[in-house]
């Protein structure tokens, strides 16, 4: 495949970015798209042109860090799926691809197509967690079941991997989908329970603090959230940082 | 120097609790005066640095990606064993410590894996605690299931993303304490340099990979959690991130290297399929529970079906090998890895092999989809069924288990795994060897620990399935918090480590002279080609088979690419900024160098054991022959200038509790 790259440069946080033009050819339709970036950066470097930084690390679809705005869309054209996973056979022959970094005033852009997705750590510092120390003396795993469908429903939260996709697809970068997957993870499981009127509210208040904006129910994160996080987790949070102000001592 | 594994006295079951009573103490108000760097922030780092603060030591953690969450033990699919006995099969903590170290073939040092079968069922309460969503049937309980060369199920597990939930659990646990102040979290940071104190390990230099600082951070100890060494071979299923350069640093300054050559090839991967390639893709051990591993019977068939003139699925079930099966009765789809990966490469040598490669073999749901859609049918009350229905809920039940790896598979290939039998292959999956460590998980360095997958302890020469995830934890939450202790006891007098000393200046001098002398290089190759090229001759010559003609032409390969690697690589792009290649040079350079003491390692072994495979030393049957008389030892590399140079250090191991004989899996 022969293709043209319309790619964001950007030197550093303080500069001024741009869009550069490369065009590369004998691209594999087998390659992943990560893959025809490599053969890209190679060209640029022997080109004497400084390649592309973009973040990446498993190329198997699960830590999260591959985070490029491919064609207008998050992770690129395909469903599920993050650019990691993204292959060429999507593209034709002879196309042009725009991309760019995640765009979001909560993550400025570091370099080129790499991003500072600190907030999210920072949201999961507030509350992310059930407070239990290490020892060798908890209780048996088994002594309190958990219903197979709450466990599932729980699993199918935990499953967000944290890349920001949900933030770079909202119109408003909102980050209630994330916040909402960690909130109904422990929502679902008695170990959360203690604590969950803090947690709702603490990581809320984070989320507001860090400067996301809000939730409008476009639908549009769902859609491009490579691990399939649905929308009613949203509307579970949002029952529980209600009942939690109402009820709780925090506000 | 003889190396003391300081493994307790005492009967094998009493060795750890003994141990824990006897060693030193610091005492709370003192633990809040010393400092502990952890390097990694995976299962091994994670949890010891959330578990270290939670004690009250002052923790500063390290880690490569911009959130400790993305470490590459969130890429473990299959599971983690604990022997807990729930499914009533007989498991005991005996059971899963014997079939540890048969799994291993007989070289790992038995204390370590008795404590560790001992420790296994700790960590699933914990996990627990925390709200990992660990599969559960549906009265509630927690599910389990089968991995390699076990006849019990143990095996927990949370669909094919067990390592991320548990990872995120240790994470979770991280946040807490960074929360509080208690850990000190360095994202984008690189360890770059180990600094020493009178011979202890006192701090390590770090590089910023934001704005390319080198920065001098101190500590009363150095816990190296950095993972294995995979990427070594260029192509693994490691992260492309993965690299072995704390590792290397600490052993450049004193660490001892173990058993380099133990490095385990996973069989079922998917195949390669082009010269771009930059990774491997693993499809979970765990798939082996339902999947039928064949290639076609005859030479004609395979070739047929290489060329796409056949379909697999034409092909009759009397013309189909299901070779594990046949070879090892008892064991069957569920053979080691190292047995399965051997038998794959042999099936696929002999011209069985059934992509374009000629290197792949089959993994067939089909015959589980149906046996799965007749249960689900007889459940659902539908008499007599049709192949349609069965299929259609046989196909449900498979997803349900396993959707995740299917649809992985379908992404990356293009091809409908319930529809046509998956192709898979071996690859690199992970190291069993790395820093030697004492029963205390201390390096031969005071002050210096390594743990995970970093270190060499459990695993001996091969590693069972979800056995990783529960040697990580293992030594973050249970082992590493107490045995430390021991250590730092007497160092409650010490007070705060000054980053002047001339120590940290000559450390970072040195790093920053390295970083300059890369940069201006500015030859006329990249990185990239030279890992290619190391991982080339990695894979051909110190790979699933090794022999002496082979290891040797390989030690002068890889020596030749060192040697124009540091007059030919081309870094564009300055020391002082996010530079993408400048980490990976630092990385490549030290593989360039530890491939070498790896295939050294290899030379020196000249029996089979484990993952390591000498072509002169096997049964009639192809098997790997053990020589126990000279080689029931463990190799501990000192480094002394050169790779070549470096100085073996045995470590013998004892068998007390375990009787040593071949393997066998028939």
């Amino acid at each position: 495949m022969d293709l043209t790259l319309k790619v964001w440069r950007q030197k550093n946080s303080k500069a001024k970015g741009k869009i550069e033009t490369y065009n590369i050819t004998e691209i594999s339709e087998h390659s992943s798209f990560l893959e025809m970036m490599d053969v890209l950066n190679n060209k640029l470097i022997n080109d004497g042109i400084e390649p592309i930084a973009f973040d990446h690390d498993c190329r198997e679809g699960i830590c999260g860090m591959c985070s490029m705005y491919i064609n207008g869309q998050a992770h690129g054209p395909d469903r599920g799926t993050t650019t990691c996973q993204l292959h060429m056979r999507s593209f034709n022959d002879g196309e042009t691809i725009y991309i760019e970094p995640w765009r979001s005033k909560s993550m400025p852009v570091i370099k080129d197509l790499v991003v500072d997705r600190s907030a999210f750590d920072r949201i999961q510092q507030a509350g992310g967690f059930v407070s239990v120390n290490t020892s060798g003396n908890t209780q048996d795993a088994n002594a309190v079941p958990i219903p197979k469908a709450n466990a599932d429903k729980a699993f199918d939260a935990a499953a967000c991997i944290g890349c920001a996709a949900c933030v770079a697809t909202c119109k408003n970068s909102s980050a209630m989908l994330f916040v909402a997957a960690k909130v109904s993870q422990y929502s679902y499981l008695p170990q959360g329970e203690v604590e969950a009127k803090d947690r709702v509210v603490n990581m809320v208040n984070q989320m507001d603090k860090e400067g996301f904006g809000n939730c409008t129910n476009t639908g549009a994160c769902e859609v491009e959230c490579p691990k399939g996080i649905s929308l009613e987790y949203i509307a579970r949070m949002n029952r529980e940082y209600i009942s939690a102000t109402i009820s709780s001592e925090k506000k | 120097m003889i190396l003391d594994s300081k493994t307790p006295e005492g009967p094998i079951k009493d060795k750890w609790t003994n141990h824990k009573n006897n060693i030193n103490v610091v005492g709370p108000a003192n633990k809040r005066n010393i400092d502990i760097i952890v390097v990694g922030t995976g299962l091994a780092g994670g949890s010891a640095s959330a578990s270290l603060a939670e004690m009250g030591y002052n923790v500063k953690s390290f880690c490569y990606q911009d959130s400790p969450r993305r470490a590459h033990s969130i890429a473990a699919q299959g599971g983690i064993n604990a022997a807990k006995n729930y499914q009533n099969d007989g498991d005991s903590i005996y059971r899963l410590f014997y079939d540890t170290v048969k799994g291993g073939d007989y070289r790992a040092r038995e204390a370590n894996v008795y404590r560790l079968a001992e420790v296994s069922v700790n960590i699933i309460d914990q996990c627990v605690a925390q709200g990992v969503p660990f599969a559960r049937d549906y009265g509630g309980l927690l599910d389990n299931r089968s991995f390699g060369g076990v006849l019990v199920s143990r095996t927990f597990y949370a669909r094919g993303q067990t390592g991320q939930q548990l990872l995120l659990g240790a994470y979770s646990a991280m946040n807490r304490q960074i929360a509080k102040g208690k850990i000190s979290m360095y994202n984008r940071h690189e360890m770059v340099e180990l600094v020493k104190v009178d011979g202890k390990a006192r701090g390590i230099i770090a590089r910023n990979l934001i704005t390319g600082d080198l920065e001098r951070h101190s500590a009363h100890a150095v816990v190296i959690a950095s993972g294995g060494y995979g990427n070594v071979f260029f192509l693994s299923t490691n992260a492309m991130g993965s690299n072995a350069t704390a590792a290397w640093k600490i052993h450049r300054n004193g660490a001892f290297f173990a058993n380099p050559c133990y490095t385990q090839i996973h069989p079922t991967c998917i195949p390669r399929s082009g010269e771009n390639q930059s990774k491997l893709t693993l499809m979970s051990e765990s798939l082996r529970n339902d999947g039928r591993i064949w290639v076609p019977k005859n030479l004609k068939d395979a070739e047929l079906i290489r060329q796409k003139k056949l379909k697999p699925t034409e092909l009759k079930e009397e013309d189909r090998d299901y070779y594990l099966e046949r070879r090892y009765p008892a064991f069957g789809n569920l053979v080691p890895r190292d047995v399965a990966s051997r038998a794959a490469k042999e099936r696929c040598d002999a011209g069985h092999g059934v992509n374009f490669t000629g290197e792949a073999v089959y993994l067939d749901f089909s015959a589980a989809i149906q046996r799965y859609g007749n249960e689900k049918a007889l459940i659902l009350g539908i008499k007599d069924p049709n192949l349609e229905k069965v299929i259609e809920l046989g196909e449900a039940v498979v997803k349900e288990k396993y959707g995740n790896l299917f649809q992985m598979y379908e992404k990356i290939v293009a091809e409908n795994p319930y529809k046509t039998p998956m192709m898979i292959y071996p690859a690199v999956h992970y190291t069993m060897g790395g820093v030697w460590v004492d029963y205390n998980l201390m390096t031969t360095i005071p002050g210096c620990y390594c743990i995970g997958e970093a270190n060499f302890s459990d695993h001996g020469a091969n590693r069972l399935g979800a056995s990783a995830l529960m040697q990580g934890l293992a030594d973050g939450y249970f082992v590493l918090p107490y045995t430390i202790g021991d250590y730092l006891a007497s160092d409650i007098r010490t007070g705060p480590i000054s980053i002047e000393a001339k120590e940290f200046e000559i450390a970072e001098q040195k790093v920053s002279s390295t970083i300059d002398k890369l940069i201006s290089i500015k030859g006329d190759k990249t990185v990239d080609y030279f890992h290619k090229r190391l991982g080339k001759i990695m894979w051909e010559f110190v790979g699933m088979a090794r022999s002496e003609s082979g290891l040797k032409h390989a030690i002068k390969e890889i020596k030749d690419i060192r040697d124009e690697f540091w007059t030919s690589v081309n870094i564009p792009g300055e020391k002082n900024e996010l530079n993408q290649e400048l980490e990976k040079a630092g990385r490549v350079a030290d593989f360039l160098e530890l491939g070498e003491l790896f295939a050294k390692d290899a030379l020196e072994r000249t029996e089979s054991a484990g993952g390591h495979f000498r072509e002169e030393s096997q049964t009639k049957e192809g098997e790997a022959l053990r020589n126990d008389n000279d080689f029931a030892f463990t190799s501990a590399w000192e480094f002394v200038g050169e790779p070549s140079e470096a100085i073996l250090h045995k470590e013998h191991l004892e068998f007390n509790d375990i009787e040593l004989k071949q393997r066998s899996y028939k």
